[in-house]
């Protein structure tokens, strides 16, 4: 027989026998699985929340903040200004000549989580009622858009299934003002759906301010931005920067998914240490199980080789189905678990975990690359075992 | 005890495997005293903070500045000892790789509302009468090798200057710390005085106070004197919310999600995993010995005794292993250094790890234990 027909017989004469073995094999699997599901989960959330702020924008639209500023919310651009950014020749006319733009601010506000008592942070942004057509993705789901001038709230489909009491009727106390909620938006499920909205001028009232965060403006042309930015950034009276919507909304997530995929990491690691010594010794107490079986397979004249290849078939096969296993608990587990945590505006941004191809076929790496290196040193004993004394059974 | 030999034997008689059963446990302990570590710092750090403090923020949301005028009309009310305001700076020196929080103060009402920091008295008046003065804590100071009478220019990403500027320069003219170890640990942070602040503004800011900090004169008046505040300024403008800076600094982390939550789901799925593991590695042990455990009885070793063998047996293993794992973590913890979180692997945390000992070896030992005690002689021996 040649080597590779012996490799194939003796590999599956020993998967067949894993079964007798039941009790060690359940180790392997469980213990890799425990891994791949943690390291699944916890990177389904970052690849969750990147999902959800990379959704965020279009390459069309641009955002112009004041110079310096690292966020809507530290922005600041007076009416003069903002006034001024919308004349640009980039930015495209509606049928009345008017330019596609909406001036926006961005407040915080306090909404408890659902079943929570204390408020947490939520934008609140007061938008010209440009903003709804200029965002084609926007779809009032239920209700209507809150009128300009009057204390309406239109709120984010996220938001209204994290945080408690945004019904539509329902009335919420800014400062001293009632405001009440009129309809439901979506916008596909990015991060503005974590947010409430009103008309600009009434948040500008509510809560005394004279100015704008930033303006949100839709170019003739994909290719128009540059020179949008080299007029604006080059304009005396003005300190602004001037970034595609969608590249600014990526770059928000950047600081917390690089946190979370170190945590992960780390968390892995140390978890996969555990399993590969709980792999080991399964390894070893199969290798030694079968010492008389591998002990009469060399002596009928099969190779070390095949032997090596079967125990390591064994690894690999029990850590490739914990991998599996683990990945389809934390698929069955957490996919589309919403959450919500603080994001770039320190206000909150809800997300679902994604458990995404890639995460998966990362976590199977991760198991057979444990499976591996817990079958090699026993696959390596398992071949060196002198045949008279395996014969014997030692 | 006289037992102890023969059960340390029976542990290490197949060295491989119970040195690997070890190291697996190692593993897992030091992951839950680490998470664990995480939990208690967002959960417990708070907990030694002064019940005699409150603090009231715009009701909307901490972010929004309440007006300077309502200093004296929170200080008039009855069993308020002091109170002084508070403005978030949000500034950032050089780059932003070690961010550390600012606070624009009064400085003469600072030290009234937090005793806890300690400083000399020149540099406490110095504070006081330097318009552009700061100080700075003892481990921040030392961090950034910063001293008195340096310059220390800070960026802030909120307030600007009237000319536009976001860049302030701040004179350190003293350094802070704390009156005993807890306090101590938490000089990472800088006051800045509000003379400048005020004066720099441009004028839609001045006036503005950001959060007042309340001192009680009677830590048990806290719910009463937070909701009499909180009635004072109903249906104004500036609506408050007050509540003990406890809570608020809860609030805080909570903002973050269920931080404790997620560690304690990783926890569980780590500690079931290692169940599994050391749960078979006992079975095992046990099964081969049956014929020794047969021998024991035969010496007139009783049922209970060789099940109290057994069960004593996977307690050592795993408090063997999480002895291990704790020890790393907590030296882990405590060579962490000064600019990453205060992780501590604490009481609270020990306490945790003993407990799943405990839950741990009852859960793995218990079975093969039953098994050992419900052994017949004459089977067992027989290899039946």
């Amino acid at each position: 027989m040649s080597t590779l027909t012996q490799v194939g017989e003796i590999v599956l004469m020993n998967l067949r026998s894993i079964p007798q073995r039941a009790g060690a094999s359940t180790v392997i699997v469980v213990g890799i699985a425990g891994v791949v599901a943690v390291l699944v989960a916890m990177l389904s959330m970052s690849a969750g929340l990147e999902r959800t702020l990379s959704a965020t924008g279009s390459m069309d639209r641009a955002v112009v903040l004041r110079g310096g500023s690292n966020g809507e919310l530290s922005s600041f651009l007076d009416r003069a200004s903002s006034t001024l950014i919308e004349q640009d020749p980039s930015i495209a006319r509606n049928g009345d000549g008017l330019p596609i733009a909406s001036r926006e601010l961005i407040v915080i506000t306090e909404v408890p989580r659902k079943g929570q008592q204390n408020g947490t942070n939520v934008t609140l942004r007061g938008v010209e009622p440009m903003g709804f057509t200029l965002r084609s993705e926007l779809r009032v789901i239920q209700g209507r858009r809150p009128r300009p001038g009057i204390r309406e709230l239109i709120v984010g489909h996220s938001a209204q299934k994290q945080f408690d009491g945004l019904d539509i009727g329902a009335r919420l106390q800014f400062r001293g003002s009632d405001w009440y909620i009129v309809g439901v938006f979506s916008t596909n499920g990015d991060a503005h759906e974590s947010e409430l909205w009103a008309d600009a001028e009434a948040v500008q009232s509510a809560f005394q301010r004279t100015g704008y965060s930033s303006v949100l403006a839709q170019l003739t042309s994909r290719d128009a931005f540059d020179a949008m930015r080299a007029r604006l950034s080059a304009d005396p009276t003005l300190t602004v920067d001037v970034e595609r919507e969608q590249d600014y909304f990526s770059k928000q997530s950047r600081t917390l998914t690089s946190l979370i995929t170190w945590l992960a990491g780390i968390i892995t690691v140390i978890m996969g240490f555990g399993a590969l010594f709980g792999a080991l010794n399964t390894m070893y107490s199969a290798v030694s199980s079968r010492t008389a079986e591998i002990g009469t397979l060399r002596a009928l004249g099969f190779g070390a080789l095949p032997v090596v290849a079967s125990v390591m078939a064994e690894a690999l096969i029990l850590a490739g189905a914990g991998g599996l296993l683990g990945a389809v608990l934390a698929y069955a587990l957490f996919n589309g678990y919403s959450v919500s945590t603080l994001g770039s505006n320190f206000t909150q941004v809800a997300f679902d975990f994604a458990v995404t191809p890639a995460l998966v076929l990362l976590g199977l790496a991760s198991a057979l690359f444990i499976g591996f290196l817990g079958g090699l040193l026993p696959a390596l004993r398992a071949a060196r075992l002198p045949v008279t004394e395996a014969l014997r059974g030692a | 005890m006289k037992y102890f030999q023969l059960i340390w034997t029976a542990l290490f008689r197949k060295k491989l495997r119970t040195l690997f059963t070890l190291l697996s446990l190692s593993a897992a302990f030091l992951l839950i005293g680490l998470l664990q570590a995480v939990t208690s710092l967002f959960a417990g750090s708070v907990d030694f903070l002064g019940a005699d403090r409150l603090i009231v923020q715009a009701r909307t949301s901490f972010t929004q500045s309440l007006p300077m005028r309502m200093l004296p009309q929170i200080e008039m009310l009855p069993g308020i000892s002091r109170v002084n305001h508070s403005q978030f700076f949000g500034g950032q020196f050089q780059d932003s790789r070690q961010p550390f929080p600012q606070f624009v103060v009064n400085p003469q009402r600072l030290f009234d509302t937090y005793p806890e920091w300690v400083i000399d008295k020149d540099q406490r008046a110095n504070f006081i009468s330097t318009q552009d003065g700061a100080i700075v804590g003892r481990l921040l100071a030392e961090r950034s090798g910063w001293k008195v009478g340096d310059i220390v220019p800070l960026n802030s990403f909120i307030w600007l200057k009237a000319d536009g500027s976001r860049v302030w320069e701040w004179r350190v003219v003293g350094i802070f710390d704390g009156k005993n170890q807890e306090w101590k640990d938490r000089t990472q942070l800088m006051y800045l005085n509000y003379g400048q602040f005020e004066e720099a503004r441009p004028l839609r800011a001045k006036g503005l106070a950001g959060v007042f900090v309340v001192r009680l004169k009677h830590p048990e008046d806290s719910q009463r004197v937070s909701d009499m505040i909180d009635a004072k300024f109903e249906n104004s403008v500036d609506e408050t919310k007050t509540q003990n800076e406890q809570e608020f600094q809860l609030g805080f982390i909570k903002q973050f999600g269920d931080i404790g939550f997620m560690m304690n789901l990783i926890s569980a799925a780590v500690i079931f995993t290692i169940l599994i593991l050391t749960g078979y590695t006992m079975s095992q042990a046990v099964r081969e010995r049956i014929p020794e455990l047969a021998v024991l009885k035969c010496l007139g070793f009783t049922d209970n005794l060789v099940l109290w063998l057994v069960l004593a047996e996977a307690l050592l293993l795993c408090a063997i292993g999480a002895g291990i794992g704790m020890g790393l973590s907590t030296m882990l913890t405590t060579a962490l250094p000064a600019e990453f979180p205060p992780l501590r692997t604490d009481g609270r945390v020990w306490l945790f790890a003993a407990t799943t000992v405990v839950g741990l070896a009852l859960a793995v030992g218990l079975p093969p234990a039953l098994r050992a005690k419900r052994l017949k002689i004459v089977d067992a021996l027989a290899g039946r």
